[in-house]
């Protein structure tokens, strides 16, 4: 969020928010090395909502640990806001980046208003008040009610514990936001709860946000722009218009099977006004 | 380019005093001490009452996330200054923390009558854990039933699997430990001994101890810390995963597959460690006297048959079986009763231990005065 207002318009000239240049993801078993990316390229600009799609075991949720840093590229480089991707986990990490674990990762010794306070007072300034009160906001953001403040996140439901998840995520205003499956696990009810609350998060405060899904709904209603992991690399990349329009076997079976043509029928309505 | 700490100023201009607020008010740099500490003179007079009557600037924030609005919302008493100029995006912010502020919580005080029920839902935690134990103990007696009804469909691949893990691969450390303490021993009471000139009675004193008492407490203990943890940790990250839930929806029965089979192989590894940790620690106490007293070991061999009677090791052997059950009931008790966070696995860890050690020692002390008659 900066002075200049929520969503500017990004100039060409702007610096990515993550550049992944000829990534390599090796994984070394039992002897074997199992190669997951091979030359990847992937460019995320300021204030897009990009989308990984790709078929199961195709690395999906590798790459998107490699953004995090949690795995290191075997050859190629990962920079995330103008850094090395394996520098992202040194201190003061959530003021810059916001993960949504696909089972959200709550600390289960902590309640609900700890877990997302959690970032803010391990900085070790900020009086517990208010820390208190930045988490209330950030609680009754993400859709809760102030009552659940103090529950454990083993009392919680599935899908509190994602909107829990979300607003830890948020806890110190990262400007980058990435989700694994945010939808997986939800009634469609509540699935659908959760996509309105992502697509006003992302257009209110501005974020980047890179999302991982299986999810076609989900994928429609939110995505600016697709990328389509298969074959160890992008094989796709563009809105989701463009991407429908590749002529490539996976994207042939992915989007336009009966679910993906149900899915897509969101794109030639009228964007929802909220 | 990187944003400037954030800064309040006073400003008096013509049309009246106020604040001008510059920098990035985000929560990464307001926390910076300096930073935040140069802030809260500045936030102080907001405090004083003072905030809404002046002028308060915000064009110049280069940013300003929940937590620097939060701050400026506190400071403000929680309401809209009357002259304020600022960014839409900033008042989009602000607009987010006021709609959501809560009142400060009241701070709950603890009566006397709090306390009191406090202690009432202690003496009910007691009579939970017993009713616990206790079930889970009448469980054992039937499954052990059931099993000696159908010797074939145990679980002995499970029995095989947990002798060995609390067995076979405590052998090098329950030796070492059992030969260091032997050795000590015979040291310390050879130099008593040799004062009165009784250096043969080291036989005696030091057999009957370490196979009547020491041999079977410290075979336990070390097996409680080792096994029992082991016995919690893995029942209770069972529960974490909800495994025990999967198993009753199958229909298989934790007690006889999860309880039974610890309590049989501890039952069977308990009093072979016993019989193996006095061993070594004869052995160290045989060295010790030989290199301090020049007691023989041929000697030592000849004279511990005569100093010890045979009921002193039945009696070590029925005691560590005790223990090895205690200790598998106490370890499964405390791993069945694990909620599933993190937080509760490691308390019942811990409690788990510390019962365990507990409880030998006290039901030693039992046996030592039931079987006060015997072998002495």
């Amino acid at each position: 969020m900066s002075a200049s207002g929520p969503v500017a318009p990004v100039a060409a000239a702007a610096p990515a928010v993550v550049e992944i240049d000829k990534l390599w993801s090796v994984f070394h078993t039992a002897g074997r090395d199992a190669v997951v990316h091979q030359d990847l390229n992937l460019r995320i600009e300021a204030g897009e909502f990009m989308s990984i799609v790709g078929g199961s075991g195709s690395g999906k949720t590798v790459l998107l640990r490699q953004i995090l840093g949690l795995e290191r590229p075997a050859r190629g480089s990962v920079t995330v806001l103008g850094q090395p991707a394996a520098q992202l986990g040194s201190e003061g990490a959530a003021s810059r980046v916001g993960m949504l674990f696909q089972h959200g990762a709550l600390f289960s010794a902590f309640t609900v208003l700890e877990n997302i306070g959690f970032a803010l007072r391990e900085l070790g300034t900020f009086p517990a008040a208010l820390i208190r009160d930045v988490a209330m906001v950030k609680l009754q953001m993400v859709g809760l009610e102030p009552a659940q403040a103090h529950k454990m996140p083993a009392d919680l439901s599935g899908g509190m514990v994602k909107r829990v998840a979300l607003a830890r995520a948020l806890g110190m205003d990262p400007p980058l936001l990435l989700l694994d499956e945010p939808t997986s696990g939800l009634d469609p009810d509540s699935a659908d709860g959760f996509v309105a609350l992502l697509r006003s998060l992302h257009r209110e405060l501005g974020l980047t946000v890179v999302m991982v899904t299986h999810d076609l709904d989900t994928l429609f209603e939110l995505s600016t722009r697709i990328a389509v992991v298969a074959e160890k690399r992008i094989i796709a990349c563009g809105t989701p218009t463009e991407v429908m329009a590749h002529d490539h076997p996976f994207v042939h079976d992915f989007f336009l099977g009966a679910r993906g043509q149900r899915a897509a029928a969101v794109l030639r309505q009228p964007p929802v006004t909220e | 380019m990187t944003p400037d700490a954030p800064r309040i100023e006073r400003i008096s201009a013509p049309a009246g005093t106020g604040f001008r607020l510059s920098g990035d008010w985000s929560a990464a740099r307001l926390a910076e001490p300096a930073n935040w500490a140069s802030l809260q003179s500045g936030l102080a007079l907001g405090a004083a009452g003072q905030a809404l009557d002046v002028k308060w600037d915000l064009r110049d924030l280069q940013r300003l996330d929940h937590t620097g609005a939060q701050v400026l919302w506190n400071a403000w008493g929680r309401q809209w200054p009357r002259q304020l100029l600022i960014e839409p995006a900033q008042r989009a912010m602000l607009s987010r923390v006021e709609q959501y502020a809560l009142p400060p919580p009241v701070a709950r005080r603890t009566s006397a009558w709090q306390l009191f029920l406090a202690l009432g839902a202690l003496v009910w935690l007691l009579i939970d854990h017993l009713r616990d134990a206790t079930r889970l103990l009448g469980q054992l007696l039937l499954d052990t039933l059931r099993l000696l009804r159908a010797p074939a469909k145990g679980p002995w691949r499970d029995v095989s699997g947990h002798l060995f893990s609390i067995g076979a691969t405590a052998l090098p450390i329950t030796a070492l430990l059992g030969f260091l303490i032997g050795v000590v021993l015979a040291y310390l009471m050879s130099l008593q001994l040799r004062q009165f000139g009784a250096d043969s009675f080291i036989v005696n004193i030091l057999g009957l101890s370490v196979i009547r008492e020491l041999g079977p407490v410290l075979a336990a203990i070390l097996i409680a810390g080792r096994s029992g943890s082991t016995i919690t940790a893995q029942i209770g990250v069972m529960r974490v995963t909800e495994e025990l839930d999967a198993m009753r929806v199958m229909g298989i029965a934790k007690g006889y597959r999860l309880v039974l089979p610890r309590a049989i192989a501890m039952a069977l590894a308990m009093p072979l460690l016993t019989v193996w940790t006095s061993l070594a620690a004869l052995l160290g106490g045989m060295l010790a006297a030989d290199l301090t007293m020049g007691v023989t070991p041929a000697y030592f061999f000849a004279s511990l048959p005569r100093a010890v009677q045979v009921s002193n090791l039945t009696l070590a052997m029925g005691k560590s079986v005790v223990f090895g059950v205690l200790i598998a009931l106490i370890g499964c008790h405390y791993g069945l009763r694990v909620k599933p966070n993190t937080e509760s696995l490691g308390q019942g860890t811990t409690a788990s231990v510390v019962t365990s050690i507990a409880m030998v020692i006290l039901v030693d002390a039992v046996f030592a005065l039931v079987f006060k008659d015997v072998g002495i």
